[in-house]
């Protein structure tokens, strides 16, 4: 805290603020506006339909990442086991998968023509699909295990951490009372894990609520595809922002939900990791079943679906090695470079001021522009659109009446607006980055610095942006992936004709080509690894 | 905000480079750039006007619709007939009455008043299974024969293709008709509509179905990629209903865009695209048929044989659009 902390940062922060939570303020106006009963006509049909897909989904995918994550992270952090070590950092790989890829992959194989089916009825000879029951991958169900794969490390990552700063002591305790290892599982570390859970699974359903490409593919019809077709389909924007206002509805139950988790979680938390003797040795048997259920779902959820994309792009590598592969990387590449860059730039001013203030208030700022993150990739779209295209048409009004030459539609119509919405959306990461690393910085630095004389610009950049690096670095690199990542608001926003590489790959997977745009989705996934791995090493520092 | 505005600044600088551009026009296509590349390159050549393509797979009409009178849209080029009928729907097209297009492009595969032009022709044909069938004289009324039980694929009947394929039905047989024809089909489908129209001729490869469902040119642009050849060698290509009106045809086509900022030479585009040398470009690239009645189709393509076309204006299809769709949603033809 500064005392004098001059007024002009707290309004940039506060404008900035305002800029990032107008979406949320579109959305909740445009969703008042009369739509031509396009939404009447929706809700008698299939509205409910959407509703309950939405919802089915977000509890089958958490309960199924839970099922997963659970015990893999409970065997890492509490058992040692062969490749214990590898698989501690290798278990965070299925998150540089895009879900709509593994969703393609999966059904290439399982499929009716598919190697598997064709296979079992060469093995039995059956000859047609009504000799025999296999279940299809292209429902509710199969979504829910696709998605479950790629999305279940979030949960791994912070239930590991919670096992892991357990304290011993509880365990010991509970052992020298006579129970057994799994007896201490289900009666104490699993209930002391609980909120790091329920942290975890709300970010799974908030991913999954986001998800569009998968369920597109699948054909399951949830009310982010809604929100598309509605939007480009029927052609209303009203109805759609509807449909969307009800996303985000379900979207801010769960952050309530999880807020009050995390409420509790402090209570727990004691800052005493095991160490190597003090975990299970596991051997015979067990030794076995936990490595091996380690390689098989680090085999299903990454090594597998890589291993067919690499045999895709080695088959079609001349179709998918040219001139417009090279272009959209470089699309991928920069604007993911400039948002991150952005959020950074953004996230330090904001948190610079919360940190700095004397007014209490000030700590407003930094939470609305964190808001963005809640906002799935559909509905961001809309909400960023509505005011810039006001903002362009009055803009262009102004310059007609002046008789100037009108300017057309510089914000809506270019790139602004694609970097102005993955901006919001992926500010909350870098907030939350630098935020952690501000609470590494004694705040008797400040201090001092003010009793040196120095300006709060000064501090900033000869103090705080020195000891603050690792976490900007971190904030890049995090804020980076997602760009790469991010498909639906892409689709929505991007200039006529603009493609990155994840519209190019998901223009393949709709086409039921992926084959020939593997090559871009492994240049995804490649990227997407780079933050993982620097990500568990500077949480095992942490450690 | 200093990047916010530096980055505005550049946005700006953009778009006033690209108002300023001299001879250009801008096309917006639901078409892939590489089916139309090589003819806007001929253009230019030809005019000195310079093409700006962009392409979109989704969400063009709704695109101009929010831009409004600030659209740089000069031009629209669709792949199929239900996109063509949404601009025009929407009043986001501009008519155009012009004598090279009346005379390059047949009646019943324009718009009465001038709001659209068809540029290709594709049959919506029946492929069967060379091994299980052999080459069929099938009508699309038979699709609805029991003994066709548990053997057709097709994909979502609420794809563009389909919807216009029963709205056909519909002109032809009318409402109640089509819907117990519908019941029929549905009842003979092998498994529930899914994947494209190229995924069904698999499934008659992998013995899954003995008939699909399927436009032309598919056949040809399987027959282009080796992993496919198998598949596209699976079946006979059958042009249905020969006997009678003929083969249901859909088409791709183009618009002029409401408030074309260049409107003049955007119909030249559109007269070249309707000529001679760009038809016959236009049908080959996509393994199509072109409009323009003295234009041949491509070699592959006219080795399918000859066939007869349904004589019904493209433009009596939007009237059973709508139809078309709550048929398909009663009969619950895709769950």
């Amino acid at each position: 805290m500064i005392l004098g902390f001059p007024k002009s940062w707290s309004t940039l922060s506060y404008l900035t603020a305002i800029c990032f939570a107008l979406p949320l303020g579109a959305i909740c106006i445009q969703a008042l506006v009369p739509d031509e009963a396009v939404f009447g006509h929706l809700m008698q049909t299939v509205l409910p339909t959407y509703i309950f897909n939405t919802l089915a989904l977000m509890l089958f995918v958490s309960l199924g990442a839970l099922l997963i994550a659970v015990p893999a992270a409970w065997c890492v952090a509490r058992c040692d086991f062969p490749g214990r070590n590898w698989f501690q950092w290798a278990l965070l790989l299925p998150l540089a998968m895009p879900a709509y890829v593994v969703a393609y992959v999966y059904t290439d194989l399982l499929d009716y023509a598919g190697p598997i089916q064709t296979w079992l009825r060469q093995v039995n000879g059956w000859l047609s699909p009504t000799d025999y029951y296999f279940p299809d991958v292209r429902t509710l169900g199969g979504a829910s295990v696709m998605l479950a794969l790629v999305l279940f490390p979030y949960i791994y990552l912070l239930a590991r951490t919670a096992f892991m700063e357990q304290s011993p002591s509880l365990l010991h305790a509970s052992r020298v009372m006579g129970a057994s290892p799994g007896r201490s599982f289900w009666r104490l570390n699993l209930p002391m894990a609980r909120p790091a859970l329920a942290v975890g699974a709300a970010l799974v359903a908030m991913e999954t609520a986001a998800d569009f490409a998968t369920v597109s593919y699948f054909a399951v019809p949830t009310l982010t595809t809604a929100v598309y077709d509605t939007w480009l389909g029927y052609g209303s924007l009203a109805a759609a922002a509807k449909l969307s206002a009800i996303i985000l509805l379900v979207v801010f139950c769960l952050i309530g939900a999880e807020r009050f988790a995390r409420r509790k979680q402090e209570l727990f938390q004691k800052q005493t990791p095991i160490t190597s003797h003090e975990r299970y040795g596991l051997s015979g048997y067990k030794a076995w079943l936990a490595t091996g259920y380690c390689v098989v779902l680090l085999l299903l959820a990454f090594g597998l679906p890589v291993w067919i994309l690499l045999g895709y792009a080695w088959d079609y590598f001349d179709v998918s090695w040219n001139q417009a592969f090279w272009e959209y990387s470089l699309n991928s590449l920069t604007i993911a470079l400039v948002v991150s860059l952005m959020t950074v730039v953004f996230a330090l001013l904001l948190m610079f001021v919360r940190r700095c203030s004397p007014r209490e208030v000030d700590i407003l700022p930094s939470r609305l522009a964190s808001t963005g993150y809640a906002l799935p990739g559909t509905v961001l779209a809309i909400g960023v659109l509505v005011p810039l295209s006001y903002l362009d048409f009055a803009l262009n009004d102004l310059y007609a009446y002046f008789n100037q030459v009108e300017p057309g539609l510089i914000f809506s119509g270019t790139l602004f607006v694609l970097i102005f919405a993955f901006t919001i959306r992926f500010a909350a990461i870098a907030i939350g980055s630098i935020e952690n690393s501000y609470k590494q910085i004694s705040p008797s630095l400040d201090m001092a610095s003010v009793t040196m004389g120095m300006k709060p610009s000064a501090i900033l950049s000869r103090i705080h942006l020195p000891l603050l690096r690792s976490g900007i670095f971190a904030a890049i690199l995090l804020v980076f992936i997602e760009c790469m990542k991010e498909l639906p608001a892409a689709l929505l926003l991007r200039p006529v004709g603009f493609e990155n590489l994840a519209t190019y790959v998901y223009q393949f997977v709709s086409d039921e080509q992926l084959e020939q745009g593997a090559l871009g989705a492994i240049v995804i996934v490649l990227v997407g690894l780079v933050p993982l791995i620097y990500l568990n090493r500077s949480l095992e520092q942490g450690n | 905000m200093r990047f916010m505005k530096r980055l505005a600044v550049l946005g700006f600088a953009c778009v006033t480079s690209m108002a300023n551009a001299a001879d250009s026009i801008t096309v917006y296509s639901y078409r892939q750039a590489f089916l139309i590349d090589p003819i806007l390159a001929d253009f230019t050549k030809e005019t000195g006007i310079k093409v700006n393509l962009v392409f979109a797979k989704q969400g063009i009409a709704e695109r101009i619709a929010r831009e409004g009178r600030l659209s740089r849209a000069d031009l629209v080029l669709t792949s199929d007939f239900s996109r063509l009928m949404e601009l025009a729907d929407r009043d986001l097209v501009a008519s155009v009455d012009s004598d090279t297009l009346q005379q390059n492009i047949p009646a019943n595969l324009r718009s009465p008043n001038g709001d659209w032009f068809a540029l290709t022709k594709r049959v919506r044909n029946i492929y069967s299974s060379k091994e299980r069938l052999g080459p069929l004289d099938i009508d699309y009324e038979d699709l609805a024969d029991p003994k066709f039980k548990g053997k057709i694929c097709t994909r979502s009947g609420k794809h563009p293709y389909n919807i216009s394929l029963v709205a056909s039905m519909i002109a032809h047989h009318g409402e109640a008709e089509t819907k117990t024809w519908l019941e029929g089909v549905k009842a003979n489908l092998a498994r529930k509509p899914q994947g494209n129209d190229r995924a069904q001729v698999k499934a008659v490869k992998e013995g899954l179905c003995d008939i699909a469902i399927g436009n032309s040119y598919y056949l040809g642009k399987m027959l282009q990629d080796p992993k496919q050849v198998p598949w596209a060698e699976a079946v006979n290509i059958n042009f249905p209903n020969q006997k009678n009106r003929g083969a249901h045809i859909n088409v791709s086509g183009m618009a002029l865009a409401k408030y074309a900022p260049e409107r003049e030479n955007a119909i030249k585009l559109m007269e070249y695209l309707s000529g001679q040398q760009a038809q016959q470009t236009y049908a080959e690239l996509n393994m199509e048929y072109p409009v323009k009645l003295d234009v041949k189709p491509s070699k592959l393509v006219a080795s399918w044989g000859d066939y007869k076309a349904d004589e019904l204006p493209i433009h009596k299809l939007a009237e059973y659009h709508g139809a078309a769709v709550k048929l398909l949603d009663q009969v619950k033809f895709d769950l």
